[in-house]
């Protein structure tokens, strides 16, 4: 396409760039501009274009480059941009992403999502307008999100009659803010997105600028640090071929690697060699920040996906509380001592902010106190995490220094955030200013409490289904504790014995047992015969708070005989046994179990899918 | 080893990141196979990801029953070179009723052999990820698409409430029934695949070279007589012409372009100074604006 052709040359490489401005900046325009006088433009989007604009909005006879970038309906219509978009173009230097993100208030999330990604950051000012609250509001973001590299484009300086003096009043107001913000590499250009002037050709216009054109510069500049930042790489995936092969697969996110390097895996702590750098090319003597590797360890150790390999004699921060900004991106607001789900690297963990240090005014840089963050707010917080994991500032590498928060139950990513600093232990105060109580117990756990009552006669399978189950709830993840007659009658109930009294007496003080542990914040699994009704009734009055699931295993007595896993129904039968439920007592099945199972028709393994299915149903967990 | 192009090797181990983070993150997930140069660029990136173990996915193809001959008899031959079992999936009821892009339309055809059929493949066998070789130069709603992209439990995409997604941070967890398009190539151009298959020397199916082949002329496109699936109007005479195709899809609804180009080097070259884009031989696109939107809300790929 156009000029695209890339050429074989050295030192070609790729820039990603974001631009910010207003809805009014023409921000939309400049981009269709770089990608229209590339002429990486089509005929035939050039024709929709025009079509398009004519739909949309009248623009003379010119095609209205925004609508390039404009993508969707919606925006269309309406002439704004309310999402990120990315475009491509390429020179024959180098190769450009351009992320495109909306300049007004409410779409703060947006252009850092685009930033979050960004080498280099070009800031929009309408020369007719000047620096402007919201050219604060953006390098304010920028600055937050790490990029250095700012181009000021001065845009519309043919409403200005190309004037030099206008450019240069502009050029020093925003040198002071760059400068209170901490950005230093700042190129100014005087430009005119409409007309072309100084975006790919030198302006006539404007002989005395004698600085670069926008694209000569986005060419040249050298966006990307290479300093020696120490090795990292979050593992994504153990790659195992089955034939003895076993290697961490994942992207270096700092520094670099050779075999032979002393790593240390975290957050175990386990040191290692690098044995090989495997690739589907064959073997590296080399890896680099940015490359996607599978790596072989000299020493057999236990290492996962969510750990971090790091350079064993610059390791990470290793701490389970530090200091980071936060940028909030969810309606519902942040809550303190509310548990989120957050992505460090390739973990996932469980942290709320702990305390909320300040809200920061993006608009003026002033600091104020809040008690929460409301979307496209920004704040500066202590978060606790729920382990201690490996990271590094955002500061020192952006990779392994940020993060985003989950919502445990849409699961929609509601928050980004920044690491600014570790927070060690002596300085805790963590979870200290909320009440420990049910909810508390249960949030960290990342489900609520139930008591899963397992009703049947001897023999049902209530055991099979309750063990089964417990399996299955700790394979995702949930904590579980099973009372059943082994554990309960050989120790709290050995005093008891089998009369209907002391019976209900058992089910009594199993009752209490579970309620406690559900208190705790635990699913619990009861599993007992639990023959009266009467008593059951007791267990779901006592424990309806705790989320009572009555579970009947429904098996016909017949099948239960036959089957007589422990001999007792023989001994029942021959009079050895006295009260066996089913044979001499009674037993009175359930008249609306929350769950029916009847054995006899389906499988443990779809028994359990019920049970787990009915869980989510009622929001014990998502 | 390949040289230069940096800017590829970006692209590829980015791809191969976003490869890798798909396997960790879902229960069931699918690779679509559409048998085009994107998606052969994506199988290629999938067994570099995963070297020297196989890729962790199942390879879905939803056929319309209207794919070129040469698409069909390529992924047959692909798919046993690398050793994939694809799962080929058709719109029966579809078949049932007689649905095909000349019978019905282009967008009936779609929305019925296409979208239709790949919501049933995805339900069919439980798949809580896709992943599809689309790339947001294609098509400007494209470019605002997340590299993980959610689907609600009946498949439709909401543009307006995206998840934000930032770094290399992925968001792959889901409620009940939803499920997530993954796009690997996002960030990658036509240009780019072009220069990479070129480099990595990946088959493409012969259908993108050019050479003489019959055509006819409807509505400026020039439609390739593959076989009698296509009916003639009366008086329309297949002519051999030198074509190629940029994109390849259904077949009455994919026009060829007249070229010489074929070979890579040639095709490279005819790119770097076309001033077309890419889908422009692509029916379905050609709606009214936003055309291409309106169909990924309801599940397109």
């Amino acid at each position: 396409m156009g000029i695209a052709l890339a050429s074989e040359s050295a030192g070609e490489d790729m820039l990603r760039f974001i631009t910010c401005g207003s809805v009014d900046d023409g921000k939309s325009t400049l981009i269709g501009r770089l990608l229209f006088d590339a002429k990486v433009v089509p005929d035939d989007h050039l024709t929709a274009l025009t079509r398009d604009g004519r739909h949309y909005r009248a623009f003379g006879d010119m095609p209205d480059l925004a609508l390039l970038v404009d993508g969707l309906q919606a925006e269309r219509e309406q002439g704004i941009t309310i999402d990120v978009g990315y475009r491509f173009f390429s020179t024959a230097r180098r190769r450009f992403i351009v992320a495109d993100t909306p300049g007004h208030e409410q779409y703060t999330r947006n252009m850092a999502t685009g930033a979050s990604t960004a080498d280099l950051a070009v800031i929009l000012v309408d020369a007719t307008k000047g620096v402007l609250r919201q050219t604060y509001r953006h390098s304010a973001i920028i600055a937050l999100m790490g990029i250095r590299q700012v181009v000021l484009a001065v845009n519309k300086m043919d409403l200005v009659d190309f004037q030099e003096g206008r450019f240069d009043e502009i050029v020093a107001a925003y040198a002071a803010m760059a400068e209170r913000l901490g950005l230093t590499a700042v190129t100014a250009i005087p430009v005119s997105a409409l007309l072309g002037d100084n975006v790919i050709r030198p302006s006539a216009a404007m002989p005395w600028y004698r600085g670069p054109t926008l694209l000569h510069h986005l060419e040249h500049v050298s966006a990307r640090p290479r300093e020696a930042r120490p090795f990292r790489l979050a593992v994504q995936w153990i790659n195992s071929d089955g034939a003895g092969f076993r290697g961490c697969a994942g992207t270096v996110l700092g520094g670099s690697v050779q075999p032979g390097d002393e790593i240390v895996v975290l957050p175990s702590g386990v040191r290692s060699h690098v044995d090989r750098i495997v690739t589907y090319e064959g073997d590296l003597a080399r890896a680099v920040a940015g490359q996607a590797v599978t790596l072989t360890l000299a020493e057999a150790i236990d290492v996962a996906r969510g750990d971090l390999i790091a350079d064993a004699n610059r390791p990470p921060h290793m701490t389970d509380q530090f200091a980071s900004h936060l940028i909030w991106m969810h309606e519902a607001p942040m809550l303190p001592g509310r548990p989120y789900l957050m992505r460090l690297g390739t973990t996932t963990l469980t942290a709320a902010v702990s305390e909320l240090k300040h809200q920061l005014d993006i608009s003026t840089g002033l600091r104020k106190a809040a008690k929460q963050l409301a979307m496209n707010e920004i704040g500066f917080a202590n978060l606790a995490l729920d382990r201690t994991v490996p990271f590094d500032t955002y500061g020192e590498n952006r990779e392994t220094g940020s993060f985003v928060l989950i919502d445990r139950i849409s699961n929609a990513t509601v928050g980004a955030g920044m690491i600014r600093f570790p927070l060690r232990r002596a300085a805790n105060l963590s979870w200290h200013n909320f009440t420990v109580d049910k909810a508390a117990r249960s949030a960290i756990k990342g489900h609520r409490p139930a008591v899963l009552w397992f009703t049947g006669l001897s023999g049902s399978g209530k055991s099979t289904i309750a063990d089964a189950v417990e399996k299955r709830l700790l394979a995702l993840g949930r904590h579980t504790y099973t009372l059943d007659g082994d554990n309960v009658r050989h120790g709290l109930n050995r005093d008891l014995g089998f009369t209907d009294a002391d019976r209900v007496e058992n089910i009594r003080r199993v009752i209490e047992t579970a309620h406690l542990i559900a208190d705790a914040g635990l699913i619990v699994l009861v599993s007992f015969i639990s023959p009266f009704r009467a008593e059951r009734g007791l267990a779901r009055e006592r424990l309806e708070g705790d989320q009572f699931v009555e579970i009947f295993v429904d098996t016909p007595l017949a099948e239960c005989e036959r089957r007589d896993p422990k001999g007792l129904y023989r001994k029942a039968r021959e009079g050895k046994l006295k009260n066996f439920t089913g044979i001499d007592s009674a037993y009175e099945p359930p008249e609306a179990p929350d769950i029916h199972i009847r054995t006899a028709e389906i499988t443990v393994e779809r028994e359990v899918d019920i049970v787990i299915d009915a869980l989510r149903e009622r929001g014990v967990f998502d | 080893m390949p040289v230069s192009h940096p800017y590829l090797q970006e692209l590829e181990a980015e791809s191969i990141h976003v490869l890798r983070e798909a396997a960790a993150a879902f229960r069931r997930p699918v690779l679509l196979y559409s048998i085009g140069k994107d998606s052969s660029v994506l199988l290629h990136l999938a067994l570099k990801a995963f070297y020297p173990a196989r890729p962790p996915f199942a390879v879905l193809h939803v056929d319309t029953g209207w794919k070129f001959r040469d698409m069909i008899a390529f992924r047959d031959r692909r798919m046993k070179e690398l050793g994939f079992n694809v799962h080929v999936h058709m719109n029966r009821d579809g078949v049932a009723h007689g649905i095909g892009p000349v019978s019905h339309g282009a967008a009936v055809h779609t929305d019925i052999m296409k979208t239709e059929a790949l919501k049933q493949a995805l339900d069919l066998h439980g798949f809580d990820a896709a992943i599809g070789g689309a790339r947001r130069d294609e098509e400007a709603s494209r470019a605002k698409e997340r590299v993980f992209s959610l689907r609600s439990a009946t498949h439709r995409w909401d543009p307006r409430g995206q998840r934000p997604e930032l770094w290399r941070l992925y968001n792959g967890r889901l409620n009940p029934g939803e499920s997530i398009r993954v796009f690997p190539l996002s960030n990658w151009t036509e240009l780019d695949i072009w220069t990479y298959i070129e480099r990595e020397n990946i088959a493409v199916v012969p259908l993108y070279f050019a050479a003489r082949r019959p055509v006819v002329e409807r509505d400026g496109a020039l439609i390739m007589v593959d076989d009698g699936r296509l009916p003639l109007f009366p008086k329309e005479v297949p002519q051999q012409r030198w074509v190629r195709f940029r994109t390849l899809g259904c077949y009455p609804l994919t026009g060829a372009i007249e070229s010489q180009a074929d070979t890579l080097p040639a095709i490279i070259a005819e790119l770097a100074s076309s001033r077309t884009s890419e889908r422009q031989g692509r029916m379905i696109d050609h709606g009214a604006g936003g055309s291409m939107e309106r169909k990924k809300h309801e599940g397109y790929f």
